[in-house]
């Protein structure tokens, strides 16, 4: 598998991921420079956690212009498997790859712990190797990761199955408790937790390895 | 007659600077002539103690500082130590305490942005951050404001560029109401294969200016920095610079790959004084000159004059040297990475720094007159410690209100550890270490709060190494008991090396060295004097004791509030002691909790029965929220002992018989069995023998006496008694056993119990005890 992990100047969990896809999982791994656009010959886009252009005025809202961003845009499009964690699901709203918006957290502080969420689905190629209901521990690092959507919105998301990771202890005032959420289709994640951050028994849990491990495996005819 | 009276400035402008009469004729004798206004400020700054360190220089040159693992010490950016396998770490702690007391968000900002870069000056890529902080009484609602604002201060900065910040202290005392303490320490892997030095070379090689733009903010900031709190203080808000986290990620990646081209000849990063520090300082370490034009400076604001361009501390700068002909290769990685990066000037074989401005000379001093050739004072110990610490020292125990096997006063035992958990000093920091990012990087194997020391995997973030697995780790800790500090310096500061070294030994790791970071009062008054002296002499032995030389560190002086009545308050003597340590196998990491029912509890150190001078109610967190008494002398160090219950802790560790560790520090005893209880959600069941001959209240709270409480798997007892019994014969103690959450924490002193509480109640009071406070806003 061929993995593209998208480099903003203030992305900082791009070499995060690459530890994961190309270290632990001895994947190939090619950073990409936000300046360029070409994706050629990749399967997975992650568009990874940090603060994009320093997102002084709305995270991932210049993001969104960028070179990468509109050449993963077409990749989606196309069918291809487009991975947001933290700033890169922002930025995925913001580029409307995904419905809805991340607002500040109820409390307005920073928070960075490990929250149990609920697999809602396994049939997505990224919960395959989880079982429905399953409740994984991931971390989370965010201040800006309250999921808002207006009620239409969130009813569509309900009733396409969008929503794939759900918090069980709300950290944020997220609607819905949502997580993380799939485009219609469903090749393309945008997720607030941190599953790179929780793929080796060192780092304290290993719930986020599946997401990543699971696109290795041959999809069942 | 002396040069001032023909000075073309003013008493208050020369005074506004921050220099004393006697410092201008200085200046005029090293000159040879008046200085311009420019020329002022720029010896104003260099000349403040927080550059030039006049007051504490003849203290500090005591400080061991070399030792077998020691790559670089004091005078470079940052200190380097040989973790082995090729891994060299950079660290260092420095402070940013007057700002975060004005302002205090981008205070606490900027401090974080400023140690990072001594560490990315020296070719290190910042892998984690601790933070000291000292607060005021939190029921103050300045002091609840000035909290909030650090903590947001420090999420703030470190989340953005991508560093994990995953460890520190949090204290309050009242002490430090008008003047809290913020002390940023950051740890970095070298990833260029030399070590980037500050000192310039090469005459003609050309003098880049890198990263943001030069604006009036943070004017003076040094010398600011560098003189007593007051009520107008405030209005010196312009004196804290601004900070940009986006910039200094850019600003980090960028330098890194440039140092890797082998075209930067040396570095310098813009902190403190700015351009005038880093020009002199390269030239003055090098033994060279330099020219720079300031009206090649990228600005952000129009209008500037000298004084303002060579004053300024706009964050995110740094200087450097490069080789003649290489500079556009690395101006094109800036501007790649969005920065600023011009050729601003050349270094000279004259060793002087010369500044033009509109094409004309705006300043022309020797380059050592601002960085090597600086005032200096040497002051006389006074002959007899202070009346406050002679007084302090007669009391004694006896002092105490009456105590039985139920309580002391109208307070149960029960009751007084409770009113221990539920002090902020010894509660949970959860609020504090929730708001930062602590995984960033992948490498954070304990997490904040879970064991005595923070520890991460040495696995760099670039390069073919950066896909490889690591089992070596490096342990951090920062600590300072600043009550002892207060009632005698000299142990206290023993005491500060001691407990580093304690706690980065109850996670497993071997203490290497020291970064340490001096606060203190004023050094003009005896009483401060004697504080700082005797506080450098306690730490100079203890270093040299635990073989963990001093690599560098930061002096802050004059962190005194003057209140409305001019009555100086100065803070207690805090010599922040920032350790580092290697842990040779990451699988054989101790956390603090308590792991499993039936392990065995034992205390390493003085035993429970002991009674001498080794462990004291004096000072004790105890005495001072109990009993709201500051007085006493604090326990004794004994260098062999600790070195001694260290080591077998380690042993203990690496050969896996030990599940976990926790030092008897703050609260003694029985709060070291509590906290292990609370973070294991586990019970256990304590006995400290028999009461004769003992107050309870001496069994349960004494604090000192090198004691760490450990509990050992069953299987490996015999062993493990073995090895207590050979290391240590008298000083290790089975005091019980680690039980179920629900039999809780029982405490007993022979057949009498003192103290019975649930775990829950245990973590409710621990847990929530600065939330609590908070919540009254």
């Amino acid at each position: 598998m061929n993995v593209g992990v998208i480099v903003f100047p203030g992305s900082n969990c791009d070499r995060d991921v690459q530890w994961v896809t190309a270290g632990l999982l001895g994947q190939s791994t090619r950073m990409i420079w936000h300046e360029e656009r070409d994706l050629s010959g990749l399967d997975l886009i992650v568009v990874p956690g940090g603060f994009s252009y320093g997102d002084y005025l709305r995270c991932g809202a210049i993001a969104r212009f960028s070179p990468a961003m509109q050449a993963t845009v077409a990749f989606a499009e196309a069918g291809g498997l487009v991975l947001g964690i933290c700033n890169g699901f922002q930025i995925l709203t913001e580029v409307g790859l995904l419905p809805g918006a991340l607002v500040r957290n109820r409390d307005l502080h920073f928070r960075c712990e490990t929250t149990p969420l609920r697999v809602e689905r396994s049939d997505r190629p990224w919960s395959r190797t989880y079982q429905q209901g399953q409740i994984l521990n991931l971390p989370i690092a965010h201040g800006e990761g309250r999921y808002h959507a207006d009620p239409a919105t969130l009813a569509a998301l309900e009733a396409n199955g969008q929503v794939l990771f759900r918090y069980l202890d709300n950290p944020n005032g997220s609607c819905n408790d949502i997580a993380g959420i799939t485009n219609v289709a469903g090749n393309v994640l945008g997720m607030m937790p941190h599953p790179e951050r929780a793929a080796e028994a060192i780092a304290g849990s290993v719930d986020g390895l599946g997401l990543f491990a699971g696109l290795l495996e041959p999809v069942a005819a | 007659m002396t040069a001032i009276s023909s000075a073309p400035f003013s008493a208050d402008e020369i005074a506004g600077e921050g220099i004393k009469p006697e410092e201008y004729d200085a200046i005029v004798e090293r000159l040879g002539r008046h200085p311009n206004k420019a020329e002022l400020g720029m010896f104003g700054v260099m000349w403040s103690e927080h550059c030039c360190y006049k007051n504490s220089r003849p203290l500090l040159s005591q400080f061991p500082t070399e030792g077998l693992r020691i790559l670089v010490g004091p005078g470079e950016n940052a200190g380097v130590v040989d973790l082995g396998d090729g891994l060299h770490l950079a660290f260092k702690v420095e402070s940013h305490n007057h700002p975060s007391a004005v302002e205090p968000f981008q205070g606490a900002a900027t401090g974080v942005g400023g140690i990072l870069r001594d560490i990315f000056t020296m070719g290190a890529r910042p892998i984690a951050i601790l933070n000291s902080l000292r607060f005021g009484d939190l029921e103050q609602p300045r002091t609840r404001r000035l909290f909030h604002g650090v903590v947001s201060g420090i999420s703030h900065y470190g989340n953005c560029v991508g560093v994990p910040t995953v460890g520190g202290e949090v204290a309050f005392d009242p002490a430090y109401n008008g003047n809290p303490l913020v002390n940023a320490m950051a740890l970095g892997l070298m990833e260029t294969d030399e070590i980037v030095k500050a000192g310039a070379s090469g005459i003609g090689n050309p003098v880049l200016y890198v990263g943001s733009t030069t604006g009036r903010d943070g004017m003076g900031g040094a010398s600011f920095a560098s003189a007593e709190l007051s009520d107008e203080s405030l209005d010196d808000r312009p004196a804290v610079q601004v900070g940009d986290p986006f910039l200094e990620k850019s600003l980090i990646e960028a330098c890194l790959e440039a140092f890797k081209t082998g075209a930067v000849v040396a570095a310098q990063d813009m902190g403190a004084a700015g351009l005038t520090c880093s020009t002199a300082e390269m030239a003055a370490k090098g033994g060279v000159g330099v020219e720079l034009d300031l009206d090649l400076i990228p600005v952000r604001e129009s209008g500037m004059v000298p004084y303002e361009y060579l004053l300024s501390e706009s964050q995110e700068r740094m200087l450097f040297v490069a080789a003649a002909g290489r500079e556009q290769e690395l101006i094109d990685i800036f501007h790649r990475w969005g920065l600023q990066a011009v050729v601003a000037g050349k270094i000279i074989a004259e060793p002087i720094v010369r500044i033009f401005w509109q094409g004309a000379i705006a300043a022309e001093i020797p380059a050592t007159a601002l960085s090597d050739n600086t005032p200096i004072y040497h002051r006389q110990l006074p002959d007899e410690p202070p009346a406050y610490a002679q007084q302090a020292w007669q009391w004694t125990i006896d002092q105490l209100p009456a105590a039985t096997e139920v309580g002391c006063g109208d307070r149960s035992w029960n009751d007084l550890l409770l009113t221990l958990l539920d002090s902020p000093t010894i509660a949970s920091k959860r609020w504090v270490y929730r708001q930062y990012d602590h995984q960033v990087q992948n490498n954070t194997v304990v997490l904040p709060g879970a064991a005595d020391a923070a520890v991460v995997r040495l696995r760099p973030q670039m390069g073919a190494a950066a896909l490889k697995t690591s089992n070596k780790g490096v342990a951090a800790t920062t600590d300072c008991n600043a009550r002892y500090c207060y009632l005698q310096p000299y142990e206290g500061a023993k005491a500060a090396v001691a407990e580093a070294a304690r706690n980065l030994s109850c996670v497993g790791a071997e203490p290497l060295a020291v970064t340490d970071n001096l606060n203190f009062g004023s050094p003009e008054k005896p009483i401060g004097y004697w504080q700082l002296a005797e506080a450098c002499r306690g730490l100079s032995e203890a270093c040299r004791e635990f073989s963990t030389p001093v690599t560098g560190g930061n002096v802050s002086l004059y962190n005194e509030t003057l209140d409305s009545d001019g009555k100086p308050q100065p803070i207690y003597p805090t010599p922040v002691v920032g350790m580092v340590g290697l842990v040779p196998n990451l699988d054989r990491v101790c956390g603090q909790g308590f792991q499993s029912v039936g392990d065995r509890l034992y205390l390493l150190g003085l035993p429970t029965q002991a009674a001498d001078d080794r462990l004291s109610l004096g000072g004790s967190e105890y005495l001072a929220i109990a009993h709201q008494t500051v007085a006493g002398l604090p326990p004794r160090i004994d260098f062999d002992l600790e070195r001694r219950v260290q080591a077998v802790c380690r042993l203990g560790i690496h050969q896996g018989w030990i599940r976990s560790a926790h030092d008897s520090a703050e609260g003694g005893l029985a709060v070291a069995i509590a906290e292990s209880a609370i973070a294991g959600s586990l019970g256990a069941r304590v006995n400290l023998g028999e009461l004769v001959g003992h107050r309870p209240d001496w069994l349960l709270f004494a604090e000192g006496g090198a004691r760490i409480l450990v509990s050992v798997d069953p299987a490996h007892v015999a062993v493990w008694e073995a090895e207590l019994q050979a290391q240590i014969p008298a000083a290790w103690q089975a005091i019980g056993t680690v039980t179920e959450a629900d039999a809780g924490l029982a405490i007993a002193a022979g057949n009498q119990p003192l103290v019975q509480l649930s775990v829950d109640q245990l973590q409710q009071t621990w847990g929530g005890a600065i939330e609590r406070r908070l919540a009254k806003d």
